[in-house]
Order: structure tokens, then C-alpha cells, then sequence
């Protein structure tokens, strides 16, 4: 990931709705920097701030502390209709009274560009969206995918510096919104806007982004790569929205080469990641995904020992319940059955859980 | 610490204050016009109640209270005590029982139509709506005039009567109380419909089939389920009928042939043949302040009320 | 019995309601449909048929009386319509457009307040309000006292459809707009005004319905040679009826019809 110019960051954001012991703080300074050329999603549940953060940048709202900065410049004061930032809204909010063209051409006709430069970008974008032939219709004529498509042209037609996505997948039934998953990546990698995604679907959001910053309650938890996130997260509440995974408490035993020794609760010790800028001592909790650990019998060497309580065949892979000794929480492991996983264990079995070297990470609880 | 506001907030505000409350005043012109010609005439009106009326119609500028005693007693011809004259009240009881008539019969009547039409197949139920509309919307005084050609001597519905035997000749329907309330039952009944029909529109009919499942019959879920969650319309419909009808002035005025009277034509008439502004003035504000009750219940019954549908 | 009537029902169906409906839109139309059919009798009474003839309508449209009164209803009307309905459309935006406001609340009353204050109240109020004006101050507006009139009641019908079209609107439309460049002069003129038209068309039609049929206050309050439509046909009324009278309803009564319908119609195509 070529490490770029920044596009947009936001310096110390604070967003309060309402005043006095009814204020609610949708963003609680907040801070976060947006590379040019990035697709960077804004990933958590709702209510968690995720759309103020989105409106803040357009312009809908203002902050009530903290500056918005576009390439170096504060934006936070500047209208909508000054900022160089376009939307496509969740709702897509076409005009129902403009034909796909005249929707498209909007925005370039208020900034007063002449008809002749208008009509070539709408074209252009029309292409670009493959819609061509669907030039003059109405909007209500068109199909909810094609709906999708014009408010994409619409808001990329005036080049902005930045796109802003609100959730436009979620009205779209789920194989449409997978072909509008790979046509999304393929129009940022085609223009090369930066574009700022905002959803609260995990596989939507990993599966796009360059980087993702996961969010909760009006706060950034973790912000990474998809493989970081998934991986090597570092918040109990980011390991839980993303996936399925396993948390075992252990203690420090020391650290070394940027890398945690923990001593776990059944005495083995394994080594685990630790989250930028956390000097993790005394009791910990790490998180190991489930494909990250092995089942083996019980008299070979182990990091971890139980009962197998359960296990669940699912097609491409099998998953396991294991009750680990002293321990409430089942403990899960996802083997792929290509691999001769499924087989050879049986509900009740004594056994034994090999994690995968490096493969675990501390938290910062 | 007491935190100042961020720049972008400071300017944010000012923009909302240039935007958002500008568009304010465009409220003014309409607020102001009906306070000046709207509310300034009732204001004036309850002024004039307390005044002295003028031999010739107006008033003098003269305080008394005389009209509200009037509206109740009458001076003797001779030694001028006041004697109790119910005439005035008789009118206003007179009123109430022809509005309370007139909804009662146009709610038996609206309802199952109401119901009827919300239980249409959407395409046909637009029909229904306008059907109801156009009668709503149209002309007073000619669909007055229409009641009035049917129940006349030589009307139709005698015409029909003798035709069919019951009756060997004409019998008199105009100008009697029955013209009265067939004339406000006729006017008002899309008022009924209407209100009663958008709140069960929006009714979702999958409680009547929990009510059959339960083992209610078609009656039972109809007075236990439908009615009870339609009470909202019901109430408004009641209202929408009620108040004007309790206020009408034109139907008596041509189906009550000037001897039956209603509150309406009282006010009117002292305006005009009688010239005693002052009281018509305090007629007028007895009424209102009828209205003013029953705007009162309708605003305590549909405050706290549940909504449902989707 | 309950069975067998399940059987062949929808469930949702009570017994006679049907027939109820039927019965209440015969009660509705039937006195108006004979009022339209005498309008197209030869005789002279309207108590004897003779035969299908136009010629009232001959007669009534003649009749300078007749002229005289639709000149009247149609100047009162129009004015009023038209200054009603800009006048709620302002109402209108300044009462969903804007941050909450204080008297906002109140000023929402004042604006609907014709609608609840019976008929005759308000005729006899204004009756009295213009009395003194030309008594103590010496002013009359002739015919445009009527204009008053009317505009203080149509303004709660012109303004109920068109705020009901701004609270529909989707209000991303407008944030649209203004994320597309639209500064809030344009996103109005381009967006939310476009968007607003069957909301004022249907204002202006229900405006002009109540102004041209209104008959209790502009009877009232209309000075001599101040005759409208409605007036006239009850100066008619009180004397000798001839089919005359119902062929100048029937035209009052197509007029109502065409403009509910209009309405109406635009209303529906919205809902869509």
C-alpha cells in the first residue's frame, strides 16, 4: 500500500447533537487521516458515528469542535455547495423530475460549466457506467441497480476530490450487490478518487477496502488493513464485529522483538501481537481466530486442552467446540475439509489445541 | 471549563441564521392577513356583544350586557322587568338535537361505507375516493336546492309514494324539521365518510383474521377489533359533522323556509331584519364557544392515541 | 352457517356493508342527477317535464344578470385563489424549511383557524369588521372586501396540500442538490420548487372551489351590483322557479367536478 498524500483528516472532531444533559455525542474527538486514491471504509454498527463522520465531511453538519481538513485546507466551515466533495446517498436521492442525463449534468451545470463540456462528461460517464441507452429516461423508470449506477455517475461526473458512499449497497438484493461491489472497486481504480465508504457489513467492507477504520460509539477503534483488522485486532469489540474468534486470558511473561510472551491459564506459553503504542503487562487477553488453531489428540503436546463438545459440518469447512479446562466460553476452531479436517474426532473426545505460530494478538482491554 | 463554540460551528450558525431562519418570514404574510381579517373580526365581534345596539343596525359604543341578559330574558312591555324567555335557548336546543340526529344517522350510514371502500382493491378504491370527494367539494347551496326538488310537493319522493300506493296524495316535507336534518344529513355526509375512511385505510387487516383465529365471529371482530382501533376517525368524522351542522345557516334557511330555525339563521337574522348587532354578536359567541368544547373533547380523545398499520 | 359464509367471503367482508355504500353514493348523487336532468326540460316549470331541450341554458347564458355574476364570482375567485395559494406556498416553506421557531406552533393555528370557526361566525364577524371600517374610517374596497373574505379561508386549503407535499419530500433530495453545487437559491429553484408544483396546483384548485362556491359570508358581507354565482341563484330561488335555475346549477356544479377531479388526479399521479 503506497503510502500517499492525504486527502482528508479529521483533527480532534466532536459532534454533539442537543444541548445540556440531553446531548448526545455522536463523535467524541475524534481523528483519522484518508490518503489520496484510497478506498477507505467507515465500518461499524449503526449509531456508531460512522454516518455523522460521512455528513461531516459533506458538509450536511458542522462539527461542534475539531477541524475537517481537505488537502491541508479546513472545509469544516464551508457549506456543501462549496466543497469540492460529492455524495452518493444510501436513498441515491435522484431528482424524480430530471432524466438520467439532466441528473448527471446537475452537478456540472451548477458549478456553470458550458452545455457542450456537460453533455460530453455525461456521456462520458454514462459510459463509464455502462448505461448509454438509458440516457433520457425518468428515474422511476429505471431499475433499483440502474438507480445505483446514475447516482454514482451523478456524484463522480464533477470529479470530485473525494467520493463519499453511504451505505449504497444496502437497498440492493444480495447478488446485485456483489456485482456492484466488484464495478464500485473497478470505478475508484478507473477515475482514482479517493473514495470514503461507509457501511456496517464486515465481509462488504472487507472485501473493498484499501484500509478500514472500525468504529463504536461516536469513537475509531482500529484503523488498518483488512488483513490487519482481521487478523491482529485490537479491541475486544473490534475482534467480535469482525468475524468469529476466541479470547483466552493469560499473563505477560515478557516481551521480545515487538512480540508479547504470554503465559496462558493451562501453562503453556505462546507468543502473541501486540497493538501499536501498548506496553501490555500483568493479566491479558488475547484473541486467536478460529482458523488459526488445530485439533490434535489428546496425549500430543499442546497450548491448550478439553473436551470436544460439538461439531458442525459446513460444507467447505467444519468447526469445533471444544470446552477448554477452566474456561466457560467454548473455544472454536474452523478447520477446511479439503485438508482432512471433519474427520478422525469425536463428541467427547479428550483433545488437544495447537495455535498456529503467531497467531494470536494482545488487547487492549 | 466553558468550551467556546468551534469556528465551523460559529459559522454554521450564522449560515442556519441567514438560510433556515430567514425562510421565517415568509410565513408572515399569510399569519398576518388572517390575523388582521380573520382574528381581528371575532375580536371585534366579542367587543360589539358588550355594546348597545344602534335603532338601524351597527352598534353604539356603549358598554352593557345587555345581549347575554337578552339571549335569556325578555323586558316586559309594561313595567320592564326582566322575565325569563327561553325562545333564544329553545333555538340552540333545537340545533344540538338536529347535530346530534344528523351524526348519529350519518355515522350508521358512513361507516359501512367507510369500511366497505377500505376493503376495495386499491385501484377501485381510488374511485371510491373520488366518488365521495366530489360531493364534498361541491356546491352547498346547489345540492341544497337538489334536496329541496326532491322532497317538494310534487317531488319526486312523493311522486314516488303515490306512485307506489302509500300514500294517496302529496304529504308536506319542506320546510319542517324533517326537511332540516335530511338537507344536513345530505350535506354532510362525505364529512363523515372521508376522516373515517383515511383512518381505515391505514387499518391492517391481519387483526381480523387473528380475531377469527381466536374464534370471534364477523360481528364480534368488528365491534371488538375494528371499531375500537378506528375510534380516532370516528371521533373526527363525528367532529367534521357536528360542528358545521350545529352552525348551518343555509340548509334551514331554504329547507326550513325561515320558520324553522337553527342558531345559524338566528345570528344571520340579527344582522339583518332584526338590527340588534350586539346580540346576534353574542349568539354568535355562545355558539363558538360551543365549538370550542367540542374541539376541546376532540383534541383530549385524539392526544394520547395509539397508531398502528405499518 | 358461519362456515359456509367463510367459505365464499373474504374475511375482511361484513354482511351489508356493501349495500350500505351503495345506497349512501345513491343518496349522494340521486338528487343531483335530477337536478342536472330538469335543466334539460322544454317546459317552463320545474315541476312538469315536456321534453329534452338546451334551452335554459340559452336563457340562463343570456341573461346579463347571469353575465354580471359569473364576471363577479370569476374576478373574486381568481384573485383570491391566486393570492391565497402564494401566500400558503410562502406559509409552507417557512413552516417545514426552517429550524423550529418560536410561534410556530401558533402560527400553525392562525393559519388553519378558518377552517374551524363555523361559517356564520366568520360572515356575520366580517359583516362587522367591514362595517366599522367604512363607518369609522371611511374605507370601502367594494368588490375587493369580498376578496378578503375569501382569501382568509382559502389560504388553510391552498396551504394543507402543499405542506403535505413538502413533509413528503424526501429532504436528501435538497442535500443532494447542494452536495451537486446547488447554492440554496438554485437547489430551491431547481429542486424543491419543481417538486412542489402538484402540491400548489392542487392548492390553487381547492381554493378556487371554496371561493367560487361560497355562499354564507359573500351574502352577508356583498354590497348591492356585488352579486355572485351562489348569490344569484338564491335571488333566483325565492322567485318562480324555472328550469333556468337548474341549468345554472348544473354549470356551477360541472365546475366543482372538473376541479376536484383535476386535483384529485394530481394528487393521485404524486402518490405514484
Amino acid at each position: 500500500m503506497a503510502a500517499g498524500q492525504t486527502a482528508i483528516e479529521a483533527k480532534g472532531v466532536t459532534k454533539q447533537f442537543g444541548a445540556g444533559p440531553d446531548a448526545v455525542k455522536a463523535l467524541d474527538n475524534v481523528s483519522v487521516s484518508i490518503r489520496e486514491n484510497e478506498f477507505f471504509t467507515l465500518l461499524g454498527p449503526s449509531g456508531c458515528g460512522k454516518t455523522t463522520l460521512l455528513r461531516l465531511i459533506a458538509g450536511f453538519d458542522f462539527p461542534t469542535e475539531g477541524e475537517i481538513l481537505l488537502y491541508g485546507q479546513d472545509i469544516a466551515p464551508l457549506p456543501p455547495f462549496k466543497r469540492p466533495v460529492n455524495t452518493v446517498f444510501q436513498s441515491y436521492a435522484l431528482f424524480p423530475h430530471m432524466t438520467v442525463a439532466q441528473n448527471i449534468g446537475f452537478g456540472l451545470e451548477m458549478l456553470g460549466k458550458p452545455r457542450s463540456e456537460i453533455d460530453a462528461r455525461v456521456t462520458q460517464m454514462l459510459q463509464l457506467v455502462r448505461m448509454e441507452e438509458l440516457r433520457n429516461r425518468r428515474t422511476s423508470q429505471i431499475s433499483g441497480g440502474q438507480q445505483q449506477r446514475v447516482a454514482l455517475a451523478r456524484a463522480l461526473a464533477p470529479a470530485p476530490k473525494v467520493l463519499l458512499l453511504d451505505e449504497p449497497l444496502s437497498a440492493l438484493d444480495a447478488k446485485l450487490r456483489k456485482d456492484m461491489q466488484i464495478e464500485l472497486k473497478r470505478l475508484q481504480h478507473e477515475t482514482g478518487i479517493t473514495f470514503i465508504f461507509v457501511t456496517h457489513d464486515q465481509e462488504e467492507a472487507l472485501t473493498m477496502s484499501d484500509r478500514i477504520a472500525v468504529m463504536s460509539k461516536g469513537n475509531i477503534l482500529q484503523v488498518g488493513s483488512p488483513r490487519d483488522i482481521y487478523d491482529r485486532p485490537s479491541e475486544r469489540f473490534v475482534a467480535n464485529f469482525i468475524g468469529e474468534t476466541n479470547f483466552l486470558a493469560g499473563e505477560m511473561a515478557g516481551v521480545s522483538g515487538g512480540e508479547a510472551s504470554v503465559k496462558l491459564t493451562g501453562g503453556s506459553v505462546i507468543t502473541a501481537g501486540i497493538p501499536e503504542g501498548l506496553k501490555p503487562s500483568g493479566k491479558v487477553t488475547i484473541v486467536v481466530r478460529p482458523e488459526h488453531a488445530d485439533l490434535v489428540q489428546g496425549e500430543t503436546p499442546a497450548d491448550l486442552r478439553g473436551v470436544l463438545e460439538n461439531v458442525v459440518y459446513f460444507g467447505t469447512d467444519t468447526h469445533y467446540y471444544v470446552k477448554l479446562d477452566g474456561s466457560p466460553e467454548p473455544f472454536i476452531i474452523r478447520q477446511q475439509n479439503t485438508r482432512g479436517g471433519g474427520q478422525g474426532f469425536a463428541r467427547g473426545d479428550k483433545v488437544g489445541i495447537a495455535l498456529e505460530a503467531h497467531s494470536a494478538q494482545v488487547l487492549r482491554d | 471549563m466553558a468550551k467556546a463554540l468551534s469556528k465551523a460551528e460559529q459559522v454554521a450558525r450564522a449560515m442556519e441564521g441567514q438560510q433556515m431562519t430567514r425562510n421565517r418570514w415568509l410565513s408572515m404574510p399569510a399569519v398576518l392577513f388572517i390575523t388582521v381579517f380573520g382574528i381581528g373580526p371575532l375580536i371585534l365581534m366579542f367587543i360589539y356583544s358588550f355594546l348597545v345596539a344602534a335603532p338601524y343596525g351597527g352598534v353604539v359604543w356603549k358598554f352593557t350586557t345587555d345581549a347575554y341578559v337578552y339571549f335569556l330574558f325578555q323586558a316586559d312591555i309594561f313595567d320592564g322587568t326582566l322575565q325569563f324567555a327561553p325562545d333564544f335557548l329553545i333555538i340552540y336546543f333545537r340545533s344540538f338535537v338536529f347535530a346530534l340526529i344528523t351524526t348519529g344517522v350519518c355515522l350508521v350510514l358512513g361507516f359501512p361505507t367507510a369500511y366497505f371502500m377500505a376493503t376495495r382493491p386499491p385501484s377501485q378504491r381510488n374511485w371510491w375516493v373520488l366518488l365521495i370527494t366530489i360531493p364534498f367539494w361541491s356546491n352547498l347551496l346547489v345540492r341544497t336546492l337538489a334536496i329541496m326538488f326532491i322532497i317538494r310537493d310534487q317531488g319526486l319522493l312523493n311522486g314516488f309514494l303515490i306512485w307506489i300506493g302509500v300514500i294517496d296524495k302529496p304529504i308536506t316535507l319542506l320546510y319542517t324539521d324533517f326537511a332540516i336534518v335530511l338537507g344536513l344529513l345530505y350535506s354532510y355526509l362525505p364529512f363523515m365518510v372521508l376522516p373515517l375512511y383515511s383512518s381505515l385505510e391505514k387499518f391492517d387487516f391481519r387483526l381480523v383474521e387473528a380475531g377469527f383465529d381466536l374464534y370471534a365471529t364477523r360481528r364480534r371482530v368488528l365491534w371488538r377489533i375494528i371499531i375500537p382501533i378506528a375510534r380516532p376517525g370516528i371521533i373526527a368524522g363525528c367532529l367534521l359533522v357536528f360542528i358545521p351542522a350545529l352552525g348551518a345557516y343555509v340548509t334551514p334557511l331554504i329547507l326550513g323556509g325561515g320558520k324553522h330555525l337553527m342558531i345559524g339563521d338566528l345570528i344571520a337574522q340579527q344582522f339583518g331584519s332584526g338590527r340588534n348587532w350586539p346580540l346576534g354578536s353574542a349568539q354568535a359567541f355562545i355558539l363558538m364557544a360551543a365549538v370550542l368544547v367540542a374541539l376541546y373533547f376532540y383534541v383530549r380523545n385524539t392526544s394520547g392515541k395509539v397508531t398502528h398499520g405499518h | 352457517m358461519a362456515t359456509s359464509a367463510f367459505k365464499h367471503r373474504d374475511v375482511k367482508d361484513q354482511p351489508g356493508f356493501g349495500a350500505m355504500a351503495i345506497i349512501c353514493l345513491l343518496v349522494l348523487y340521486v338528487p343531483i342527477l335530477i337536478l342536472m336532468i330538469w335543466s334539460f326540460n322544454s317546459g317552463s316549470l320545474v315541476t312538469h317535464w315536456e321534453g329534452v331541450s338546451l334551452q335554459w341554458y340559452g336563457v340562463a347564458l343570456q341573461n346579463e344578470d347571469f353575465h354580471n355574476a359569473a364576471k363577479n364570482t370569476l374576478i373574486i375567485s381568481i384573485t383570491a385563489t391566486l393570492v391565497s395559494t402564494t401566500f400558503a406556498t410562502m406559509a409552507a416553506i417557512g413552516m417545514t424549511r426552517v429550524k423550529a421557531w418560536r410561534g410556530m406552533g401558533a402560527s400553525f393555528m392562525v393559519i388553519n383557524l378558518p377552517l374551524m370557526v363555523p361559517e356564520i361566525i366568520t360572515a356575520v364577524a366580517t359583516l362587522s369588521f367591514f362595517a366599522l371600517l367604512a363607518g369609522k374610517l371611511d374605507l370601502n374596497f367594494g368588490i375587493g372586501n369580498i376578496i378578503i373574505a375569501h382569501t382568509v379561508f382559502c389560504i388553510p386549503f391552498a396551504y394543507m396540500p402543499i405542506r403535505a407535499r413538502l413533509e413528503d419530500m424526501d429532504l436528501t433530495l435538497e442535500n443532494a442538490a447542494a452536495d451537486l453545487y446547488a447554492t440554496p437559491w438554485n437547489a430551491f429553484r431547481r429542486v424543491t420548487f419543481p417538486l412542489m408544483i402538484p402540491g400548489i396546483l392542487s392548492g390553487l384548485a381547492l381554493a378556487f372551489i371554496v371561493s367560487f362556491d361560497d355562499f354564507t359570508i359573500t351574502q352577508l358581507i356583498a354590497g348591492p351590483g356585488q352579486t355572485t354565482l351562489p348569490l344569484y341563484i338564491w335571488n333566483q330561488i325565492r322567485r318562480p322557479m324555472t328550469p333556468e335555475i337548474n341549468a345554472i346549477s348544473t354549470i356551477l356544479l360541472l365546475v366543482s367536478i372538473l376541479f376536484v377531479s383535476v386535483s384529485f388526479l394530481i394528487a393521485r399521479r404524486r402518490s405514484k
